[in-house]
């Protein structure tokens, strides 16, 4: 047997990656050569990996070269891997390193979403920080940031993530591709403690019910609990006119997200910053993911530089009815939750509404009030989440009931409360 | 003279360190504070104004010329410095002048080297340059660190530069001062001309304890060059050359900031950090770089005292646009410069009377009656690894090769906080370690670790882990990082091989040997 096969980047300006070259020998042994920028701290423990991949990959027979570039462990491997498939040996066990503990898979239906960032699939460097920024989710993204010729290669390399790699508490979603390569792409994802599937240029509820009838397979297959969520992301007309039906598709949907480069693309005007040409599918994806009682996520802020305009924009698409927003870059991430956040007077508000509603309800009473002013039910529901959303971000304390002395109906007789600060 | 077979001691940081180097006896490290060497200065000799011209007038030709006017013979030590960075000319034409006149063995004793300065490989390998004392990066770094320089090269602080200089532990023969401006008297200033480039503070020993000292321009003004900054009564000639640099490579025109991620979450960290130990109040002080981290944590600080209309007293450091717009912004009554990093430092220097030139005899200098660097709230400084007791590395990389030199880094330790914000680890290369692969910051002047992971309190600052009790930023244990960073990179790294040669030795601030590099490869 002969073939070559080679994976990774090389040259004095990579970081935290390698390049592998594999070639298939028709006698057994390896022959492996190591040039490593670590070789006098890690070089013994590169030989030791690559010699155990070898041997977890079933290959007997190979002259191995390793031009590494300071890759960490998941990264060798995934590189190992995917150059040992291309060189045309096909194994039977994928080569996994043990999971580690900090990727247990759990996450919550209705967990806060406000800030999800983009990795490049294929770009190792950007993983083991990214979580540090405390973004809600992160996404290691196989689809548009990754080169048609290096979709394996990412594959590989985001498996390895989704096992070693500690987000920090970010949920752990996968962008998958489009169409049958997307379905194809689970394979490498749902067995490794990933949270949440993101479906591009979804346009029918059959798109979403096949991705998540495969993942119901590969649950069973690999005896698996579940739930894996989705978040399909609508990028065209035909997109957004579905809108609810999409985000209905399944009780696995968790949010809708919309992404306008597609979007303005599809309907052939510009983009531009105010968004008035994308005003309508907004609209239209929040009542759709509200209707179907579920998160509506928004677009990417492009300008990285620009933190005014993201917080702006923020602030308008929070205004809209939406729960979250793209980035892609870290320092997005706290303005992101800034602008979501609800404000000191928001806060002080909900919180007279919540009391006067608990108030209301252990005296046995039918109406809520606040002073002289009768509180409907929705405003009542709508200071509940922002209690909840306030205490979910750390501005409120768990028992602000005990420690806030203000603002008890009756407190004063006019109904006015006392203006508290400090309360972070 | 050879460092080749020599006895280590162990001194008081069980490090072990020459007893000798380059055939003078060393005192080994004592521990903070503890070495105070008595009797007097080591002083310059006497001259009279007599042997001077009286019009003032002390231009000679050329370097050679001068050279050999100032004695030039086998053996001295020829001292220069780096104002001009990357883009000195005047080291190397001093060094080819003397190349010239057919000497050998000489000392060389820069404040520091640069690449630009690398041709002088040649020259140690042909036996012009016995040695180098001064700190040492790239090609220069890695000749030593292979162990192919014939003497044992000595890194100091700037501090401890001043230092060797005043208790005559260097006696420097020949002072080569590149002055961006001066007169024909040999007053000088870094502030103006073609090549300006801030401050000369590293030339003020020179010129006053040397044997010997030139002035070395290409723009010669009219007595008086005023402000000087090199007083002209302390030089014996001046030599004019058509240029002393490449003007883009000495000062940048903007100094960035860092655009990195993490190491913008890092100097943020910092910035939090520095609010919550109670450091940043109206009145405060500190000092920061102009390294990416540090100037983003300044950047940082800004905002907070805009916010609070807090202003600090005075800020050190290498000066930058960054800092004079605080100047001129009205947010510090004072910068005190130690070198000047761009343009607009350079303008500032010029223009703003709060814009102070300051010198390593000022700030650093051990037989200096107090320090500016200990009254400082807060410095911010780089460091190639911290261990699990906070020692600091600042000159070698985990591999063991010379790679930067220490500067003022050492100096600076002295300051009310010190804290070093530095990535936990770089690519595969952890930057918290066991043990340090060189000791040149001893732990208990170390008194905050912050890295993207987490923010470690030196365990030995009780009030600082007391006040940020209760804190929403992430304090942990070194060992507790450290371990995470194992974790991510594979396990603990490999320690270098080393040779037996002692290649050079790491003094602290008080002229003592702290540590000392071996050879690695060939």
């Amino acid at each position: 047997m002969s073939g070559f096969g080679e994976a990774g980047k090389r040259g004095p300006e990579v970081r935290s990656d390698c390049w592998i070259g594999v070639e298939l020998t028709s006698q057994e042994g390896l022959e492996i050569d190591i040039q490593s920028k670590v070789a006098g701290m890690y070089g013994e423990r590169i030989r030791a990996q690559v010699t155990e991949g070898c041997a977890a990959l079933g290959l007997k027979g190979a002259r191995i070269t390793v031009e590494d570039q300071g890759a960490l462990p998941f990264t060798l491997a995934a590189r190992l891997e995917t150059a040992v498939r291309r060189a045309g040996h096909l194994p039977a066990d994928d080569y996994l390193l043990p999971a580690s503990d900090s990727c247990l898979r759990d996450s919550l239906r209705d967990r806060l979403r406000r800030s999800r960032l983009y990795l490049p699939g294929n770009e190792p460097k950007f993983y083991v920080n990214a979580g540090l920024h405390a973004p809600d989710g992160v996404i290691l993204d196989l689809e548009d940031s990754v080169a048609p010729a290096e979709k394996d290669a990412a594959r590989a390399l985001v498996r390895n993530a989704l096992r070693s790699v500690n987000f920090y508490g970010a949920e752990r979603m996968v962008r998958i591709n489009q169409g049958e390569m997307g379905l194809e792409d689970l394979r490498w994802i749902i067995p490794h403690n990933v949270h949440l599937v993101l479906i591009p240029k979804v346009e029918s509820p059959e798109q979403v019910i096949a991705v998540d009838r495969r993942i119901a397979a590969l649950e069973q297959e690999h005896d698996l609990e579940g739930p894996v969520y989705l978040m399909p992301i609508i990028e065209s007309a035909l997109g957004a006119w579905r809108a609810y039906e999409i985000a209905d598709a399944s009780p696995n949907v968790v949010a809708l997200a919309i992404g306008l480069e597609d979007y303005t693309a599809d309907i052939g005007v510009a983009r531009t910053l105010e968004g008035t040409e994308s005003f309508w599918a907004r609209c239209q994806v929040i009542n759709g993911a509200k209707a179907a009682g579920i998160q509506p996520i928004d677009t990417v802020f492009s300008d990285v530089e620009d933190m005014q305009g993201l917080f702006d924009s923020v602030v308008e698409a929070k205004s809209l009815g939406f729960a979250g927003k793209g980035c892609i870059h870290p320092r997005q991430i706290a303005v992101v939750h800034e602008a979501m956040a609800p404000g000191e007077a928001e806060i002080e508000k909900a919180k007279q509404i919540v009391l006067a509603f608990e108030d209301a309800e252990t005296r046995g009473l039918g109406v809520v009030s606040l002073g002289s002013k009768m509180i409907d039910a929705p405003v009542v529901k709508r200071a509940l989440t922002t209690v909840e959303t306030a205490m979910k971000i750390g501005r409120l304390d768990g028992d602000w009931r005990e420690t806030d002395s203000g603002g008890r109906p009756g407190a004063h007789k006019d109904g006015r409360t006392v203006e508290k600060g400090g309360q972070r | 003279m050879s460092s080749g077979k020599i006895q280590l001691v162990e001194n008081a940081a069980g490090r072990l360190v020459p007893a000798e180097i380059n055939g003078e006896k060393a005192t080994p490290y004592l521990g903070v504070g503890k070495f105070k060497p008595t009797g007097r200065k080591n002083g310059p000799p006497i001259r009279s104004c007599a042997d001077y011209p009286t019009d003032g007038d002390k231009q000679v030709a050329s370097l050679k010329e001068a050279l050999q006017n100032a004695g030039l013979r086998d053996g001295m030590t020829i001292s220069t410095h780096h104002h001009l960075r990357n883009g000195d000319f005047v080291a190397n034409a001093v060094f080819d002048a003397a190349a010239e006149l057919g000497v050998k063995d000489l000392r060389w004793f820069p404040s520091a080297s640069f690449p630009c300065q690398a041709q002088q490989i040649e020259y140690m390998e042909n036996g012009l340059i016995h040695h180098i004392e001064g700190s040492m990066n790239g090609p220069l770094g890695d000749f030593c660190t292979r162990g192919k320089m014939k003497g044992m090269a000595v890194l100091r602080s700037h501090g401890g530069r001043y230092q060797a200089i005043q208790d005559g532990e260097v006696k420097i023969d020949i002072a080569v001062i590149a002055a961006p401006t001066a007169d024909p008297f040999g007053n000088a200033t870094g502030d103006r001309g073609p090549t300006a480039c801030g401050l000369l503070g590293f030339a003020l020993a020179d010129s006053e304890y040397a044997e010997h000292s030139i002035v070395v321009t290409d723009n010669l003004v009219p007595f008086p060059c005023y402000p000087w900054q090199i007083q002209g009564n302390n030089i014996d000639q001046v030599v004019v050359m058509d240029s002393i640099g490449d003007a883009s490579k000495i000062v940048s025109g903007t100094t960035q900031i860092t655009r990195s991620p993490d190491r913008l979450l890092i100097a943020e960290l910092t910035a939090r950090f520095c609010d919550e130990a109670g450091i940043v109040q109206d009145g405060f002080s500190f000092q920061a770089g102009a390294g990416g981290t540090a100037l983003s944590f300044a950047l940082f600080l800004r905002d907070m005292m805009r916010e609070r209309n807090i202003k600090a007293r005075f800020v050190r450091g290498g000066s930058t646009q960054y800092l004079v717009d605080m100047l001129e912004e009205g947010l510090t009554d004072y910068i005190l410069d130690g070198q000047t990093f761009d343009l607009e430092g350079v303008r500032s220097m010029r223009e703003n009377a709060g814009h102070v030139n300051t010198s390593p005899f000022t700030s650093y200098n051990w037989h200096g009656k107090g320090n500016f660097a200990s009254m400082l709230d807060a410095v911010v400084l780089g460091a190639t690894e911290v261990d699990v007791d906070f020692n600091a590395n600042v000159v070698t990389h985990s591999d063991g090769r010379l790679l930067h030199g220490i500067g003022g880094w050492q100096n600076c330790l002295a300051s009310k906080c010190t804290i070093l914000p530095i990535p936990s680890f770089r690519d595969r290369i952890p930057v918290l370690v066991d043990r340090v692969t060189t000791l040149c910051g001893p732990g208990e002047l170390i008194d905050v670790v912050v890295t993207e992971r987490g923010i470690a309190i030196n365990p030995q600052r009780r009030d600082l882990t007391e006040m940020l009790r209760g804190s929403s930023l992430p304090i942990r244990p070194i060992e507790e990082i450290k371990a995470e960073v194992e974790e991510i990179c594979g396990g603990a790294a490999e320690k270098p091989e080393f040779g037996e040669k002692v290649v050079a030795a790491i003094k602290w601030v008080d002229g003592t040997v702290i540590d000392c590099v071996r050879q690695v490869g060939d």
